[in-house]
């Protein structure tokens, strides 16, 4: 029986990479051999990418995108399908967690200068990743077709209307219709459930093979590619597994109890991963109150509201985006992480940390004047960040990093 | 002789590269057209029809046109008299800087000397500005000489719909293609007069 499952494995192996593929990116695949938990996010966020598709398959069955019974449809799934109000917070809770993990995930490359050659692509597709994340996150938003789907897309539709001489049939293009119509909601979800996916899934194998050739890098800005056994295997590295799957297992286990106890016991997140104008159905005749966007759109949304000029809002919050893209470009420092890197750049990363969290919470709240002119001090801190950081960090005295990790 | 090879080759690839390329156009012609209104949403959106005499003086009704909502206001006399009260405040009195339909025609901005026709969406991000037509002091502004404001992010509009100065809204409310006969106010259309 083993024999013949061992030639069956042979046939396959002799005409299909099977072993020399799984040795090379999972089980022997070499990874530093000390690293600490901002390590994790990247795993976390390859599962909830799962639950997201999983959970979002299930969704489409019962759902409706049509303008009548859209939003009846996610009432059908909350109240009359088996277990579907689960299946429908597994994925609420998993976008905003996936924006949570991938947020962490950025910070940590932040910290630890994942971007810096020859890690250029690999932090470039994983920017494109984000902006795809943020892309699909909105078209999912407008599914149920309640109040702040319809108002938020009319928010964000009407941004492309701020784009000189096309705007305006650019935004009725967009639409289909003179409103945000079923014709709307219909095309939103073929581009959230099939096109976007595709994308991500893409973008993510792409992200994972370029780290794979240039391999990950470790809190100490230690290059271990420097010092090889004779086998040609980095000396301070250890295969992928076990070392690096029971770890993150470990993370998994604590990750998911987390996804757990928001799932069950807070899946609206107080309004800000489901907001409650969304339980009332899409009224074009009726603007809500307040119209905000959910937590993870809302440090941009603050900038956006910061600028007084519709277009020059556009452009600043398009290119608090794009700034990210350049990153690898504008980081000067000869040492890859912040233990070793200077003061000025301590700072001015703890200062952007700040100023991103007061957005995120300037966004998400009405707007005051004293609001107004925190949300352009935190935009400036914002971009100088990045538009300073070839300045700070050329001239900043770094500390020296050591040989081995 | 290589050379003269080399030479025809790029040509060649050249050529038959530029008549793929050529194709993409075409290709892409109805992925992109299928993305403009259908024939049955230029439909749905045609005009709206409404008898305008029954309304109250100083009264704001709204009208759903293509699911907009239209302001249709009917002036008091007062507020006609002091139409311009707000003038120093207003970025773009005689909206040079949107494309009005009715120009010059009357102060109200409309085909008529007593209604005001706007569409109701803001132009900031299309929220939709609430009526507020008493003249006295408002939280968002102290002399308030009545007109829409926004609750969403605040921009203000006189009772003619132009927008005030320093606000996030960059322009004026446009007027909708619209015309009277007699007391029947049509939205969508412009009976072909203007």
């Amino acid at each position: 029986m083993s024999e013949m499952v061992g030639k069956l494995f042979g046939w396959v192996n002799s005409r299909l990479p099977v072993s020399n593929t799984f040795e090379r990116h999972l089980s022997k695949h070499p990874v530093p051999s000390k690293v600490n938990f901002w390590y994790l996010f990247g795993a976390l966020a390859s599962v909830v990418l799962i639950i997201q598709i999983v959970s979002g398959i299930w969704l489409i069955m019962p759902y409706s995108n049509t303008e009548e019974e859209a939003f009846a449809s996610i009432e059908y799934i909350m109240r009359d399908v088996d277990y579907g109000w689960v299946i429908r917070y597994m994925h609420t809770t998993g976008a905003s967690m996936f924006f949570a993990v991938v947020y962490l995930h950025m910070f940590r490359g932040l910290l630890y200068g994942s971007y810096q050659k020859p890690k250029e692509l690999v932090w470039i597709f994983g920017c494109t990743i984000y902006l795809a994340m943020m892309a699909e996150g909105f078209l999912g938003y407008v599914l149920p077709y309640g109040q702040m789907s319809y108002w938020g897309a009319q928010v964000i539709i009407s941004l492309f209307g701020a784009i000189p001489y096309i705007g305006e049939s650019l935004e009725l293009w967009i639409r289909g219709d003179y409103y945000i119509s079923g014709i709307t909601v219909s095309r939103f979800f073929a581009l959230h459930v099939v096109a976007l996916p595709l994308v991500l899934i893409a973008l993510v194998f792409l992200h994972l093979v370029a780290l794979h050739e240039v391999g990950a890098g470790n809190p100490e800005g230690v290059d271990i590619e420097e010092h090889l056994d004779d086998d040609g295997v980095p000396l301070d590295s250890v295969p992928f597994f076990p070392y690096k799957v029971l770890n993150a297992l470990v993370g998994i286990g604590v990750f998911m109890t987390v996804f757990a106890i928001i799932m069950f016991f807070f899946p609206e997140g107080g309004g800000y991963f489901i907001e409650m104008a969304n339980f009332e159905e899409a009224n074009p005749l009726v603007t809500p109150e307040h119209i905000a966007p959910v937590w993870y759109y809302s440090p941009y949304y603050a900038m956006l509201r910061a600028v007084p000029d519709k277009l020059g809002g556009l452009i600043v919050m398009g290119s608090a985006v794009a700034i990210l893209f350049v990153v690898p470009w504008l980081d000067k420092s000869k040492v890859a992480s912040i233990r070793y890197k200077g003061i000025y750049s301590k700072v001015a990363l703890a200062l952007f940390g700040i100023s991103f969290i007061t957005l995120g919470y300037l966004g998400t709240v009405s707007v005051t004047e004293v609001r107004k002119t925190m949300s352009v001090i935190c935009t400036v801190i914002y971009f100088a960040f990045f538009l300073l950081m070839p300045i700070y960090t050329k001239y900043e005295k770094t500390l020296e990093v050591p040989e081995r990790l | 002789m290589q050379e003269k090879d080399n030479t025809r080759r790029k040509v060649l690839i050249g050529l038959t590269s530029a008549v793929g390329l050529s194709g993409i156009p075409f290709a892409a012609t109805p992925f992109i057209a299928a993305w403009n209104p259908s024939a049955k949403a230029k439909a749905a959106g045609a005009s709206v029809k409404l008898d305008v005499s029954k309304m109250q003086y100083g009264q704001q009704i709204q009208v759903a046109w293509r699911k907009q909502p239209v302001f249709v206001v009917r002036h008091t006399k007062e507020s006609l008299e002091n139409i311009d009260s707000a003038l120093p405040k207003l970025a773009d009195p005689n909206s040079d800087q949107i494309e009005e339909p009715y120009k010059g025609q009357n102060p109200t901005r409309s085909k008529s000397s007593e209604y005001t026709v706007m569409v109701g969406v803001c132009t900031h991000l299309g929220c939709s500005p609430k009526y507020h037509p008493e003249v006295e002091p408002k939280p968002w502004d102290a002399s308030w000489a009545g007109g829409f404001f926004c609750p969403c992010h605040g921009s203000m509009f006189d009772m003619v719909g132009r927008v005030y100065k320093g606000v996030p809204a960059p322009t004026n409310l446009p007027v909708p293609p619209h015309f009277f006969d007699g007391s029947i106010l049509t939205i969508g259309e412009d009976g072909g007069t203007a």
